[in-house]
């Protein structure tokens, strides 16, 4: 099965749109790692008279309204975006997967009652839910991990409820069930390594989204704080000079767009490159 | 021959809607009962949705009767818990009608035969031996071992069912169609590889088909099914007493043109298992129809020797040449 993963994994990055978007996120990803050894210079050295410059080779992304290196505070934004989304999108689809296969696998009260209660936050936009978590919890990191994974849980526990709902009624289940099996030995075994891979596709392109909604929580002051960066509030503080020193809000923007744009056609080549028929079909 | 399996009275019924529908009840399978004595086969025949696979599945309790029980060598299978339920599953396995679902498409082959040994917490003493037994008993190279279900074809899939139903040498097996969703020539590989595993090791199979002529071929008993009830019991070479199996065995596909005979057809449409009616469920279908037949449910009345059916005129037992349909 771990065999299977591996070679899914090494198909998506053969193809050229899942090398190329693979290539990018692990450029992101080892930058954000070692964003303190990469980084020209430290993210919060302010030089108020190199301000607002415009990109140079001493600076490359130029300087913001306090003279500090913007590639500098991009590379550890990414660190700050990047850890974010993907922790609350991993606490998510924990949870999602938890509450989903229970509730599709029993059914009965408890399914009634948590799917009531996911249906109400389906109602909600995402930033909606975040906002007011946020609200709650205060500003700060932790705050928003918690909002963006309580925010993508509804979406989690519905698509594996389905799986597993639809799964439960294909003959092999009951197979299983005829020679002896027990309930964890069902579940485990049968019914979510079947449900698995859409679900992992489906939290890949949700990271992009949380990314965005991190950045839409930072750029309302409600992210990381300063002088913690990270790209949202990046942006959020570029506002203020968009038309003296505009780098200040797109190259943060346009790294928000391209991991996203990344992230969902990386998703597309693991779609692929996961469906063990087609592998198969090829060789 | 010692019982094996004593059904009594079993009955399931589904019911359905609810809130704001009226509350319907779906009779299934209504007031079966037999017995089938070790190392037999008894055959289950009925049109589609006549309740031969609820049957099937409350036989082996993978769904609950509504009332009736069926007793396993001796034991009551309502009075065992979950875990003595689920340890004496390994002695009565299933072989479904549709092997291309029947196996999980992620498991190898070799992953497959292996599960039975892994559910049931056996450990085979050497587990690449078990797996090559288990396909050389029905009759698969070894090297499938490796394969994954969609490689293989439809026939070798239902092998490898019944090789996974029998890895732990199981007492009854239940056959639900097993050869409904298989080629012709197929299928006379199926049926025979069933015959000779059935002597080799001493199975009492439940076949479940609804191919009459099959079934003769195949089995020691048939049990006729319309609409949820047993409607005739019947050794396999005996002339049919009931109306219903007379039409069942009268639509068998006769290859020789010059054994064809004429085919009452039957008119009318099946009563629905919502609404049954008060008397026979065959009647509006019925050549030998009286109002009698409308008013009274009829019950199985001995005909012969291990001979039952239920119904109020039953065709005299003409002696007739039953023609042995040769499958092979």
């Amino acid at each position: 099965m771990i065999k299977h993963r591996a070679l899914a994994l090494l198909k998506a990055v053969s193809t050229f749109k899942g090398g190329i978007s693979g290539a990018f996120l692990l450029l992101l990803v080892i930058g954000a790692l070692f964003a303190p050894w990469l980084s020209p210079y430290p993210y919060d050295q302010q030089d108020l008279g190199i301000m607002n410059q415009a990109p140079s080779l001493t600076h490359l992304f130029g300087t913001d309204e306090f003279g500090r290196d913007v590639l500098s505070r991009m590379i550890t934004g990414a660190r700050t975006s990047l850890s974010v989304s993907v922790t609350a999108i991993g606490i998510s689809v924990l949870l999602g997967l938890v509450l989903g296969a229970t509730c599709g696998y029993f059914g009965g009260t408890f399914d009634r009652i948590v799917m009531t209660v996911i249906d109400l936050t389906w109602s909600f936009p995402e930033i909606l839910i975040a906002l007011m978590l946020v609200a709650i919890i205060g500003p700060g990191l932790e705050g928003v991990v918690i909002a963006i994974a309580i925010a993508y849980l509804a979406q989690f526990t519905r698509l594996t409820r389905t799986q597993i709902m639809s799964l439960k009624s294909e003959t092999y289940v009951e197979a299983t069930i005829s020679l002896g099996a027990g309930h964890a030995h069902v579940l485990f075994s049968h019914l979510l390594p079947n449900a698995l891979a859409p679900v992992l596709v489906a939290a890949m392109l949700a990271t992009g989204d949380a990314i965005i909604l991190e950045a839409t929580l930072g750029f309302f002051g409600l992210g990381a704080q300063p002088p913690t960066p990270s790209w949202g509030a990046m942006m959020s503080s570029g506002t203020a000079q968009l038309f003296i020193a505009p780098w200040v809000i797109l190259l943060p923007g346009l790294a928000v767009a391209l991991t996203v744009v990344f992230l969902n056609l990386f998703g597309d080549a693991v779609i692929a490159a996961l469906d063990v028929r087609a592998k198969f079909r090829e060789a | 021959m010692s019982d094996l399996l004593t059904v009594n009275g079993l009955s399931r019924r589904f019911s359905d809607g609810g809130l704001f529908r009226k509350r319907k009840v779906f009779h299934a399978v209504s007031d079966v009962s037999f017995t089938l004595k070790r190392g037999q086969i008894l055959g289950v025949v009925g049109e589609s949705g006549c309740g031969k696979s609820t049957l099937a599945r409350l036989v082996l309790r993978l769904i609950n009767p509504s009332a009736g029980q069926v007793q396993f060598d001796g034991v009551d299978m309502a009075s065992l818990s979950r875990t003595d339920m689920r340890r004496l599953r390994q002695r009565m396995q299933l072989v479904f009608q549709d092997p291309y679902s029947a196996i999980d498409p992620r498991y190898s082959i070799r992953d497959a035969l292996l599960e039975p040994y892994r559910v049931q917490g056996v450990k085979p003493k050497s587990t690449d031996d078990t797996v090559s037994s288990l396909l050389d008993m029905v009759g698969l190279n070894g090297s499938l071992a490796a394969s994954y279900p969609h490689q293989l074809s439809g026939g070798q899939k239902q092998r490898v069912g019944i090789a996974r139903a029998l890895a732990l040498n199981p007492s009854l097996v239940v056959l639900d169609e097993p050869t409904a969703s298989l080629d012709v020539s197929v299928q006379a590989q199926i049926v025979s590889l069933l015959e000779r595993l059935r002597q080799e090791l001493g199975l009492t199979y439940l076949f479940i088909s609804h191919d009459l002529g099959l079934v003769r071929y195949f089995c020691d008993q048939i049990l006729v099914m319309y609409l949820g009830r047993i409607v005739e019991v019947l050794p396999s070479d005996a002339a049919p007493a009931h109306p219903y199996t007379r039409a069942l065995l009268d639509s068998t596909f006769e290859p020789d043109p010059k054994r064809r005979r004429s085919i009452t057809r039957l008119g009318g449409e099946i009563p629905s298992g919502y609404d049954l009616p008060p008397g026979c469920a065959f009647a509006n279908r019925c050549p030998r129809v009286t109002d009698l037949c409308r008013r009274v449910l009829p019950t199985l009345t001995t005909q012969g020797s291990g001979h039952q059916a239920a119904c109020h005129h039953p065709l005299a037992a003409v002696p007739e040449v039953v023609e042995q349909r040769s499958v092979a």
